[in-house]
């Protein structure tokens, strides 16, 4: 399939509240801290995008390795594992609590469906606990939102950590 | 040599069990590097990571930092990114294409081969030329393209320590339309706070799939995990110098299905399936059928099916597992899948991998407790059966994969 979309950014899209879309981001990461997976699977668009590359930000996903990268299925799957009680990397589940900061309205991306997102940048830092240790992950996301009514979902998110060029330890949490 | 209570490894290795220490203690780590990782042949890396003529790419080799270059000529190296001056690294980049490597520090410079071939003010030398050069692996060689390094300068060739695990190379390779493997997808790199060991042997123990996997292959009806049952046809065979498989074809034959291998069928892949059926001819059903290889080939190259993995150790309690997805030159509609599957299954966040390095892991911790001493790894060997080849064979679920491991481990760490 072709694809139409432009590269490009357009300006900011009308009808985001910065509060509520700040609000929307620290939902995001408190259901993600919390395991909340189904509370953070409702946030997300059926076109949704959920992508940590390895190796650099900017790779070709579809011909390079990515630590992940989901779509809407495969965060369901995902989700449905972690569901399980038995996906071992995260059962028990980490403890976790990250800081998002330096939020920015980065501009508009127009959808497939022809309407526009909000794209946003923001930093994070997360400390996450576990049997065998404390580990510090900290990185640049990317997200985009979606104006669905009343709500915000999100169709987009991309986590380029600081690291991904290193070795990193088992990643088994949501990011 | 030999005395009559016999060699410390003798001791600590037998047949059917093995003792924890072999995990955890640093002698045996350190005498390890010696008698293993820089001495018998080592896989680095792939040729196809280095395609052009002065690429380099940085490896592992054990603990050590290695550049793999090609040269001009297009013959490859494995150089220690160290200068020959004050021991500085020269290499800084993960990548790149360059003929020379200039050390910052002094600014000596080297060709990729090794060579020296400047350093400035050499007046305070007293001459212009200097018996110097980098730290080469001094033997180089590869098989299907896979890059293996000894550094031992004498000792059996890359093929007589491949044995017959090169002809599991060359069941992934004719699955090329072009006979021809790439990894050029990339490295996800995966520290596990565990012993190597636990990654070798566990690549090909057929016992743990349906328990560590168990969660992932409910959710998404993954056809793999009757591969591993109690009932599976498949066998592990001990290869010989350490290697080990899972030989899964038996289980692909029965349902003889192209292509149930990579869990799709020749409608959903008609281009790839066409251009296997036009260079084989007769044997491509068979090739269709029976899929990849999934061999472990000692130390630290494990092949499965469509993923490849190159572990490194940092310590006796830790390593690095790094994993990419195999291309296929030739094979444009597998090559995207390949990524997609491998990207889902390996690395920090795989579905598969990182259960199997929580397994690790908590493998390592568990070893902390000195009692009882011993692991066990007698499953199977009263069934244990060997094949034409005079190979041991056993049942999917067997453990004569990390017997065979073993009984060559023992073989290098008694050899002075």
């Amino acid at each position: 399939m072709t694809t139409t979309l432009s590269d490009e950014l357009i300006s900011v899209p009308e009808g985001f509240d910065r509060d509520e879309v700040e609000q929307f981001l620290y939902r995001e990461a408190r259901f993600a801290d919390e395991s909340d997976y189904d509370a953070w699977e409702a946030l997300w668009t059926d076109d949704a995008l959920y992508w940590v590359p390895a190796g650099g930000a900017d790779i070709d996903p579809a011909r390079q390795m990515s630590i992940i990268y989901d779509n809407r299925s495969r965060i369901s799957t995902r989700l449905k594992q972690l569901r399980t009680g038995r996906r071992y990397a995260q059962a028990p589940q980490s403890h976790l609590r990250r800081l998002i900061a330096n939020i920015e309205f980065l501009g508009g991306r127009v959808n497939a469906a022809g309407g526009v997102d909000l794209e946003l940048g923001a930093n994070f830092l997360a400390l996450e606990s576990r049997a065998r240790g404390n580990e510090l992950w900290g990185g640049r996301v990317t997200y985009r939102l979606r104006r669905d009514g009343a709500e915000l979902r999100l169709a987009y998110k991309k986590v380029v950590l600081v690291d991904n060029e290193k070795p990193i330890p088992t990643m088994g949490f949501l990011i | 040599m030999t005395s009559v209570i016999g060699s410390r490894y003798d001791q600590l290795i037998h047949r059917d069990r093995v003792h924890g220490s072999l995990y955890t203690d640093p002698s045996i780590f350190a005498e390890e590097l010696e008698k293993i990782w820089y001495r018998t042949w080592v896989f680095v890396g792939h040729e196809s990571e280095v395609s052009q003529p002065n690429d380099y790419v940085r490896k592992k080799l054990g603990p050590q930092d290695v550049i793999m270059t090609r040269d001009r000529e297009g013959q490859i190296h494995l150089l220690l990114n160290r200068c020959a001056h004050r021991g500085n690294q020269v290499c800084d980049d993960a990548k790149g294409n360059s003929g020379t490597f200039r050390c910052p520090y002094h600014g000596w410079t080297f060709r990729n081969n090794g060579e020296l071939i400047g350093f400035p003010f050499f007046k305070g030398y007293g001459e212009r030329k200097l018996d110097l050069a980098m730290g080469r692996v001094p033997r180089v060689d590869s098989y299907g393209g896979f890059v293996f390094g000894s550094f031992a300068a004498d000792g059996p060739s890359l093929i007589e320590h491949l044995g017959d695990a090169a002809g599991e190379i060359d069941r992934l390779t004719r699955l090329s339309p072009e006979g021809r493997v790439e990894l050029t997808a990339g490295w996800l790199q995966h520290t596990s706070r565990a012993n190597w060991k636990l990654l070798a042997e566990n690549e090909t123990d057929g016992y743990h799939p349906q328990f560590v996997h168990g969660s992932i292959f409910g959710v998404t009806g993954s056809t793999i995990g009757p591969l591993y049952s109690d009932s599976s046809t498949a066998v592990t065979r001990d290869l010989g110098n350490g290697h080990s498989e899972n030989d899964l074809r038996p289980e692909f034959r029965k349902f003889a299905e192209p292509m149930r291998w990579f869990g799709t069928t020749e409608s959903r892949v008609p281009d790839y399936v066409a251009a296997i059926r036009a260079k084989h001819g007769a044997d491509a059903e068979r090739i269709l059928i029976e899929g990849g290889p999934h061999v472990m080939i000692f130390p630290n190259l494990f092949i499965a099916e469509i993923q490849v993995f190159n572990i490194q150790p940092v310590s006796a309690s830790e390593c690095v597992q790094y994993s990419t997805a195999v291309q296929l030159a030739g094979a444009p509609e597998l090559n995207r899948r390949m990524v997609s599957q491998c990207v889902g299954s390996v690395g920090p966040a795989g579905m598969l991998l990182a259960d199997d390095t929580e397994m690790y892991e908590r493998n390592q911790q568990g070893l902390a407790a000195l009692t009882p001493e011993w692991l066990d790894v007698r499953r199977g060997i009263h069934r244990e059966t060997f094949d034409e080849k005079g190979h041991p064979v056993g049942s999917a679920t067997d453990e004569t994969g990390m017997r065979g491991f073993w009984s060559h481990y023992k073989n290098l760490m008694e050899t002075p």
